[in-house]
């Protein structure tokens, strides 16, 4: 690494301690009530504080989210896959998917409650609704960039439909697949707590709703600075994963032969 | 299954009783499309390839090449006609056909190595060994074809480390690594100047004199149509069909020298002729 890395790097910390800073300065300087805009020092002490009761909201919101996520990631791989490869589904699911995710999630979040009462299941519905649509649209993209004559000599030396997915199409989408599960984690989040929000007597979603109604505004921000740290924690382990199965399609010179 | 040899490699025609008929186009035509929208893309066109044989196709742009190509491979059926490779009809199944294309098309998250074995990962008998001799067997096929191309110790190497004429005698290699019967190459050389394309001449001249593989070869370089093949189709412009079929004798191995000889520079002469002919009738025919 080397010192203009770390200097950059340096900066950008820097920079965003230096948001809070404002943020508190603002708040002081305007005597702000905490009611309105509680103060990050308010937030960072109510999280603390009150982190032993919090701890069981964001286990349950990480499973719901991850598991969600993992089924999301499940249904748009076998969806994207199947579109990319068949005209005829492209041309039926397309205009499906896109009405679909068209459609607020807040409206169906009370039809999965209908369906299977409220608690941990329509959570992960919501978040698995919500989160499979980026990854369908770039493993179709990424299965229709493969290169014709690639595919003629391949197919002139008789291999199969499937032969193509499996040693071109598929390893060719990875770079986007890798870029909609980034988008993907933190849309699962945003599932995952709207449906907790609305329907759930457990997770972080639930806390805000609570604490909102009880006028605990930094409990709610506390509970926002924990949703977003583990936003950015996931976002975090994508990339680094990205980073090492994909390194070939940003030319680093660290690739890694899979 | 090892490939019928070329009984000599001196340009001279092989009788055509000794030598196993390798392709066959009976009055083969393609028309891409239906009613209104249908292009004709080759006419009515009869071709006959011995074993062994290296054929160049030549012609004006869009004239029906690479549709003969296609044809041969299996990727197009002729809309009427019969074509015959090895033998049998061509039904698009497991000719295991070598192809090159002008863009070599390495997949960058592999090795050089491992993108010149795919074809082993496809076709058998080499398919259902392939888990067990990748690490062997068939690495050291493709680092002795690679040796070939003067590319050794390249194989550990991604394709973005490799410049454009180094990638495309890695398709050259891709293309031969199964030991195919026949190999069909679309203007493999198109993308190169002048002198990468002349060394890949020489290079190509000695795979086919060791791996004796039928080639078909479509190029719109006529230099490199007298250097490589043995026998030069001229074609004429859309829809395509064979307006000359000529021998080319020059002993071989052939140099790159030996193309401002006289008798070459003639036989180039011939076929400019040809395909001017061919040009003008069409525009004439378009005004």
């Amino acid at each position: 690494m080397s010192a203009i890395y770390i200097r950059q790097k340096a900066w950008s910390a820097g920079l965003i301690v230096l948001f809070f800073v404002a943020w508190e300065l603002f708040c002081l300087a305007t005597g702000m009530s905490d009611l309105v805009l509680p103060r990050p020092s308010q937030v960072f002490v109510t999280l603390y504080q009150r982190f032993p009761v919090l701890w069981p909201h964001i286990v349950q919101t990480l499973a719901t989210t991850m598991f969600g996520f993992v089924l999301g990631v499940a249904l748009g791989v076998a969806l994207g896959a199947t579109i990319g490869v068949s005209k005829t589904a492209y041309d039926t699911c397309y205009p499906l998917l896109i009405g679909f995710s068209s459609i607020p999630k807040v409206a169906v979040v009370p039809i999965f409650v209908l369906w299977f009462g409220s608690g941990t299941v329509p959570a992960v519905l919501t978040a698995l609704s919500i989160c499979f649509f980026p990854i369908v649209v770039n493993i179709a993209t990424g299965l229709a960039t493969t290169e014709p004559e690639l595919e003629d000599v391949l197919k002139a030396l008789g291999a199969s439909k499937f032969d193509i997915l499996w040693n071109v199409g598929l390893p060719r989408t990875m770079p986007f697949f890798f870029a909609s599960l980034k988008v993907a984690i933190s849309y699962a989040f945003v599932g995952a707590v709207l449906s907790e929000t609305v329907a759930s007597n457990r997770g972080l979603g639930n806390v805000m709703m609570t604490a909102s109604s009880n006028f605990n505004v930094p409990l709610v921000f506390a509970s926002l600075f924990v949703l977003a740290a583990l936003g950015v924690a996931l976002y975090v382990v994508f990339s680094l994963i990205e980073g090492r199965v994909t390194g070939w399609a940003t030319r680093k010179n660290d690739v890694i032969a899979t | 299954m090892r490939m019928q040899p070329n009984a000599q490699f001196d340009g001279q025609p092989v009788s055509e009783e000794a030598a196993a008929t390798a392709i066959e186009l009976s009055e083969a035509s393609v028309t891409f499309g239906r009613g209104d929208r249908a292009v004709p893309a080759l006419s009515k066109t009869s071709l006959k390839i011995a074993d062994g044989e290296f054929v160049a196709l030549v012609g004006p742009s869009g004239c029906g090449k690479s549709t003969i190509l296609r044809l041969v491979s299996g990727l197009v059926q002729p809309t009427s006609g019969v074509v015959i490779v090895g033998g049998r009809e061509v039904a698009a199944r497991a000719l295991r056909v070598g192809m090159a294309f002008q863009n070599p098309t390495m997949l960058p998250w592999m090795t050089i190595e491992r993108n010149i074995m795919l074809p082993l990962k496809i076709v058998e008998p080499f398919r259902s060994n392939f888990r067990k001799l990748r690490k062997t067997a068939f690495r050291d096929k493709a680092n002795a074809l690679l040796e070939q191309v003067g590319l050794k110790g390249f194989g550990s190497h991604f394709p973005w480390q490799l410049s454009g004429g180094m990638l495309q005698r890695a398709n050259l290699c891709r293309a031969l690594i199964h030991e195919p019967r026949m190999l069909l190459l679309d203007e493999p050389f198109g993308a190169l100047d002048q002198f990468t394309r002349e060394e890949l001449w020489t290079i190509l001249q000695n795979l086919w004199m060791t791996h004796k593989p039928t080639v078909l070869l479509v190029t719109h370089d006529l230099r490199e149509a007298g250097f490589l093949a043995s026998r030069i189709c001229v074609m004429s412009a859309r829809p395509g069909r064979i307006l000359d079929d000529s021998r080319v004798e020059f002993a071989r191995p052939r140099t790159v020298a030996m193309t401002f000889e006289p008798e070459f520079v003639a036989l180039n002469q011939k076929l400019r002729a040809f395909i001017e002919d061919a040009r003008g009738a069409a525009q004439q025919r378009a005004g």
